[in-house]
């Protein structure tokens, strides 16, 4: 603090701290603590709040808790995202390893530029964008039909148990979250490490196994963890790329504060959902032997 | 088990630049046997043409009498240490050691034993359990060298290993490097821009320069009679003098200089036909307030005396007011003439090398390092 102020005057110390104190306390801290606040209330007519009725108790939380079908949205929710953090380290870690290790670095910028500007679209353009393109009678259909390769068109989004067009949806939108700390943690790796154990004998995957794989391990946890955490968040691409069967729970969140206008039970549910994805993700870290120390770097 | 190497007419081409060109080698079984250059004179590219990890635009890799091409690097029977070691930091050193076991498919206990016995080898015992880190860097050197040796290579390629230690420790690594390769027989080949590394631990030494071999012998013979001018301005120091050669006959002849003529022994190649320059290596060179008649010697003025402790640097100029420099040994009852003070250089006619100029290299190469 001491040495901030003599570095860069009192004026600018200030402002950077009454900054930084906005944004955590009024944008972070001050919403976060008032929905928690209210999640412990009962959903009252407007004339009760307040009154003898409004008191604090659990009974939204219990609400969750005894009803199966929640239950049920809530368990497919997490597993689905798992499916798409895998699946999305899986088409991540062959892309970061040849961004990182194999391309000159000369065309980086390019393939930068390439992987950045869908970016720069609204995650609601592109969740659209595939809506359109895995619609029954989309352009793949059309495309696939015209090439001789299918005959009838088919539910492209109806798939694996209904999810498979929120499954596309979700690693299109979040795949970027797991490729730069993939392609971070890589390219700080030694490639002498790799030609060394190349020299001694391994095979290609002996090598990634053993070696690359070691050394990006805190960059697969980061990029899993923002991967799935943001995943099972997420309400546009679920919305948007449904199936008659498919749910997610933060649907049924959206549910409970926008169509019952129930926002106490609504965020019940939200801080389940926060607690519950924060305590899985702290037991796959321990379960990988990832520390936050590791993610953090 | 050992093998021999062999280089038939190889170049290699990156891009449009040519970094080995047409470098034509056989390393015998056993040997010991350094690439010796300045950066970027190809002597790495050499190195990793032999262990795979790049094939020769042109010629051949042999090793053992067999044509390499189409060998990976985890199909040849080398193994590399190279410049920064390379030593795996999230493994223990006993699994750095048996790395090369372990892929292929190695036990447990086997691996663990050879990683023991290597340690013994290198005499590093009992630190089998720790991380590369926790270890100091001539301990991590010898890890280097243990794991390469695990997989039983016929031929070790060692890329400016010692260039990251400190000067007692690198010259303690050359006499344990050697005593290794002599207890193992492993053909060692070691890249380096240290002529002392070259020259204290080699059988046989080649100069390279440009992409070139300019010289392939014993060190004694590098030193001695470099091939070149280049070869003899690498290879320790040396007054170079630009004239023309005026008598040949026989490999002795006389050179024709600003400031004097000298008797002198011709090296490889030299004619009165050709361009060359007459070298005088700094010891070879004494200093007399007069001349015997007929001795080669050269007046000049002595600009500067640097003491070394055994020996002495004299800086000295010329009357056209060339550099000069002698090493004179350090000697109580003959000490070196004072600053100041003038003096004549003298030299043997066999100490005056005249040398064919390289058309590899401009001199003072050296210095652009």
């Amino acid at each position: 603090m001491n040495a901030m102020v003599r570095r860069y005057g009192t004026g600018l110390t200030g402002l950077s701290i009454v900054l930084t104190a906005f944004w955590l306390l009024l944008l972070v801290v001050f919403p976060y603590f008032g929905l928690f606040e209210n999640s412990f209330r009962p959903y009252l007519p407007v004339v009760d709040v307040g009154g003898p009725l409004d008191t604090y108790s659990v009974n939204n939380y219990l609400t969750f808790f005894t009803s199966p079908i929640h239950i049920k949205v809530f368990l497919t929710t997490i597993a689905y995202s798992c499916l798409v953090t895998v699946l999305a380290l899986l088409i991540a870690y062959p892309l970061s390893y040849y961004m990182a290790k194999v391309i000159s670095p000369a065309s980086l910028p390019t393939v930068f530029l390439m992987l950045l500007i869908p970016l720069w679209v609204s995650e609601i353009l592109r969740a659209f964008a595939w809506f359109i393109i895995l619609a029954l009678k989309g352009p793949l259909t059309i495309t696939l039909q015209a090439l001789g390769i299918i005959t009838e068109p088919i539910h492209w989004m109806w798939g694996l148990g209904g999810y498979s067009g929120v499954i596309i949806g979700l690693i299109y939108t979040y795949i970027l979250f797991m490729l730069f700390p993939l392609y971070n943690a890589m390219s700080s790796l030694d490639s002498n490490q790799i030609e060394a154990a190349e020299d001694l004998g391994a095979k290609w995957w002996q090598t990634h196994w053993r070696v690359i794989i070691p050394h990006s391990k805190p960059g697969i946890a980061s990029g899993c963890v923002t991967v799935f955490m943001l995943s099972a968040g997420s309400v546009i691409v679920p919305t948007l790329l449904q199936s008659p069967r498919s749910r997610w729970f933060t649907e049924v969140i959206q549910q409970w504060m926008f169509e019952s206008q129930d926002w106490q039970t609504g965020a019940a549910y939200a801080f389940l959902l926060l607690l519950i994805c924060t305590v899985f993700v702290t037991l796959m870290m321990k379960f990988f032997r990832v520390s936050l120390a590791d993610i953090a770097k | 088990m050992t093998a021999s190497v062999e280089l038939r007419g190889v170049s290699m081409d990156f891009d449009k630049y040519r970094a080995v060109d047409n470098v034509d080698v056989k390393i015998k079984p056993g040997e010991f046997f350094s690439f010796l250059g300045p950066s970027g004179c190809g002597k790495t590219t050499i190195l990793r043409m032999v262990s795979g990890f790049i094939e020769p635009t042109m010629g051949e890799v042999l090793i053992g009498d067999q044509d390499m091409k189409g060998q990976g690097p985890n199909k040849r029977p080398t193994a590399m240490i190279f410049q920064n070691l390379a030593l795996f930091p999230l493994m223990r050193v006993w699994e750095n050691i048996s790395f090369g076991l372990e892929v292929r498919g190695a036990t447990k206990a086997e691996r663990r034993a050879k990683a023991e016995e290597l340690l013994q080898l290198v005499e590093l015992p009992g630190v089998g359990d720790r991380f590369p880190s926790q270890l100091s860097g001539g301990q991590r050197q010898r890890v280097a060298i243990a794991r390469a040796l695990a997989v039983e290579p016929k031929v070790m390629l060692l890329d400016e290993p010692l260039s990251a230690l400190d000067l007692k420790l690198r010259q303690h690594m050359r006499a344990e490097l050697r005593a290794i390769q002599k207890r193992t027989n492993v053909t060692f080949i070691y890249i380096t821009h240290d002529q002392g590394e070259a020259l204290a631990m080699s059988d046989r030494v080649a100069v390279m320069s440009r992409g070139k071999i300019q010289q392939i012998d014993v060190p004694q013979m590098i030193y001695n009679n470099p091939a070149n001018g280049f070869v003899a301005s690498f290879v320790g120091e040396n007054n170079i003098f630009a004239g023309t050669l005026s008598a040949a006959a026989k490999g002795t002849g006389k050179f024709k200089t600003p400031v004097g003529e000298f008797k002198v022994r011709l090296g490889q190649g030299v004619s009165t036909a050709v361009k060359c320059h007459m070298h005088v290596r700094p010891e070879h060179i004494g200093l007399v307030g007069k001349p015997r008649a007929g001795q080669n010697a050269i007046k000049a003025r002595v600009d500067d005396v640097s003491f070394e402790g055994n020996f002495a640097i004299v800086h000295l100029r010329d009357a056209s007011g060339k550099k000069l420099i002698a090493e004179v040994r350090n000697d109580v009852t003959a000490p070196p003439p004072e600053q100041g003070s003038t003096t004549y250089i003298t030299f043997e006619p066999d100490k005056a090398l005249v040398l064919l100029d390289s058309d590899a290299v401009a001199y003072g190469e050296k210095e652009l390092e």
